[in-house]
């Protein structure tokens, strides 16, 4: 009864995980999803923009779910809904319960961690003020708009400029309720340009950036909300504040890599992710576990999350043994560089680079990051001890992953590599 | 002089930053962005997407989507003409929902498929 590849999570990135898993050879292979359907949070982006990369069309979220659980059908891999992961351990048993099997045990010879991120909450960004009915992360307004059929309010304000809060801002509005205003406490989004545009502009609702929210204000049911503008040091400036009136705030203020899992089978994590330190492969820590999607790392796209899964699907199923001795390049985040993915590659094993079209699939590595702060003007340096490789990039923000290619041979005589932003 | 503007691009999630002086195009660097930014000049469109009650299946809301770009002026009419609709499963992608919206020749169109929940 032994798998040969176990994917926890039935998002995209197990979906993709799994098929690239069958793919390369693995004859058994388990999908466990804890909801009810897979397709993970994609089931609530009822909005259209994933897709472009995979499928080469724009598809809304529910019908790339769709085909990422049609490239399943027929090939044997078995998918279990309904099924919550209660731990995975060092020696790669899974155990996991359903009303239909109860608890199982199950063992596997490589498992993929694909279980996506989860929003914070008022309570982690220490929200001050009243605590009344009204107040919802913008992911969970989603579910309840999208899936569940109830409106959230009827005067939303939104706090924070990720993709999720403008994609709500303009849910609410074509839902019939009013967006009085997106604040953002950074001067810049943390969305994609074009989401600005199409969310916010085309129905005239503003994003105040420099601004966040100092106190809820309403006893049952939220009344309004406190604003203040920040200052470059992000606090808020006295004798600013001013009374927004509303029935709902909500919150799009960052995504937090779900690794409850991760961290009770020891997994070494990156304090800078919230995910599993990675090999090129995207090996964890542990020989034989693997990680892929927003586990790792918040991605932009649901198109990268599912190519990162085809890289670990693929290594789990052709999994034998890891050697920790061997030849292992550290991938250093400098200047102006927030986190790194890889954050370790072992040059012998780089195949090729993300099946993503237009990218040469030379014995290249992709590494993603991210950049501290914008830039206008800047070049990517990646320094191996003896020579440094220059990149030179236009506009730059930190809403938006960076990519850099690194061939096999740049990685053949060095410890480490260190990527770096320097301004021009 | 004819009149400088420049917009962002949302055909894709790059978001090129489009500029146009006269007849002059540019910032765009795909076909699709470039008819992108003739029509944002001559005849405005968007996409949309929305939900309307569905009866007897696993969610309480199933997903549509408009079946090509509606014009920009007339999203919060077409986004109204789903508050009062139920449908029963099983519904597949693609299934016009509403046709013809504010008779234009555009639908909504399912986008997730969805069987009666035994």
């Amino acid at each position: 009864m032994k798998y040969d590849v176990i994917v926890v999570g039935g998002g995209p990135a197990g979906l993709f995980s799994a098929a690239a898993a069958k793919g390369a050879g693995a004859q058994r292979v388990l999908v466990l999803e804890r909801d009810k359907v897979t397709g993970g949070i994609l089931n609530q982006c009822i909005h259209s923009g994933f897709g472009l990369h995979m499928f080469k069309e724009e598809l809304t979220g529910p019908e790339y779910a769709e085909r990422a659980l049609e490239m399943l059908t027929n090939t044997g891999i078995e998918i279990k809904t309904d099924t919550m992961v209660l731990s995975i351990s060092g020696e790669r048993i899974v155990t996991a319960i359903n009303p239909k099997d109860g608890y199982m045990e199950l063992e596997a010879n490589a498992i993929v961690l694909c279980m996506g991120c989860r929003e914070r909450t008022a309570g982690a960004i220490g929200l001050a003020g009243d605590r009344p009915a009204g107040v919802f992360t913008a992911g969970a307004a989603q579910r309840l708009i999208n899936v569940d059929g109830y409106m959230v309010g009827r005067k939303v304000c939104i706090l924070g400029s990720g993709d999720i809060g403008l994609i709500m801002a303009r849910r609410i509005a074509l839902e019939g309720g009013i967006v009085p205003a997106v604040f953002e406490l950074m001067p810049y989004s943390g969305g994609l340009k074009r989401n600005i545009a199409q969310c916010l502009d085309d129905y005239g609702i503003p994003l105040y950036l420099s601004h966040t929210v100092t106190a809820v204000k309403g006893r049952e049911r939220v009344e309004g909300i406190w604003v203040s503008e920040v200052g470059p040091d992000l606090k808020p400036i006295p004798g600013t504040e001013k009374l927004w009136e509303c029935d709902t705030l909500l919150l799009s203020v960052g995504l937090i890599p779900e690794n409850e899992l991760s961290r009770d089978a020891n997994i070494e994590m990156d304090p800078r992710t919230a995910g599993p330190l990675v090999f090129e492969n995207r090996e964890t820590g542990i020989p034989g576990i693997f990680a892929a999607g927003n586990v790792v790392h918040v991605h932009d796209l649901v198109d990268f999350a599912s190519a990162e899964a085809l890289i670990a699907g693929r290594a789990a199923a052709l999994f034998t043994s890891s050697d920790a001795s061997e030849k292992t390049v550290a991938v250093q985040a400098g200047e102006g560089v927030s986190y790194t993915v890889p954050q370790k590659i072992r040059p012998a094993r780089i195949e090729g680079a993300v099946n993503i079209p237009g990218v040469d699939m030379d014995k290249k590595c992709d590494i993603f990051f991210r950049i501290r702060s914008r830039y206008d003007n800047a070049v990517i340096e990646i320094d191996n001890g003896t020579e440094v490789m220059q990149l030179p990039r236009g506009h730059m923000t930190p809403g938006e992953m960076e990519r850099v290619s690194v061939a096999q041979n740049f990685l053949q005589n060095t410890d480490g590599i260190t990527i770096k932003v320097v301004e021009k | 002089m004819s009149e400088f503007t420049e917009f962002t691009c949302v055909v894709c999630p790059w978001g090129c930053l489009l500029e146009i002086q006269g007849d002059k195009i540019s910032g765009y660097s795909c076909n699709r962005g470039l008819k992108y930014a003739k029509s944002e000049q001559t005849d405005p469109r968007r996409s949309i997407s929305g939900s309307v009650r569905i009866v007897g299946a696993v969610n309480n809301a199933l997903p549509v989507k408009t079946s090509a770009p509606l014009p920009k002026d007339k999203l919060l009419d077409a986004a109204r003409l789903l508050y009062s609709v139920t449908v029963k499963p099983p519904v597949k992608t693609g299934d016009i929902i509403v046709p013809d919206i504010l008779g234009l020749g555009i639908h909504f169109v399912a986008s997730l498929s969805m069987e009666a929940e035994k």
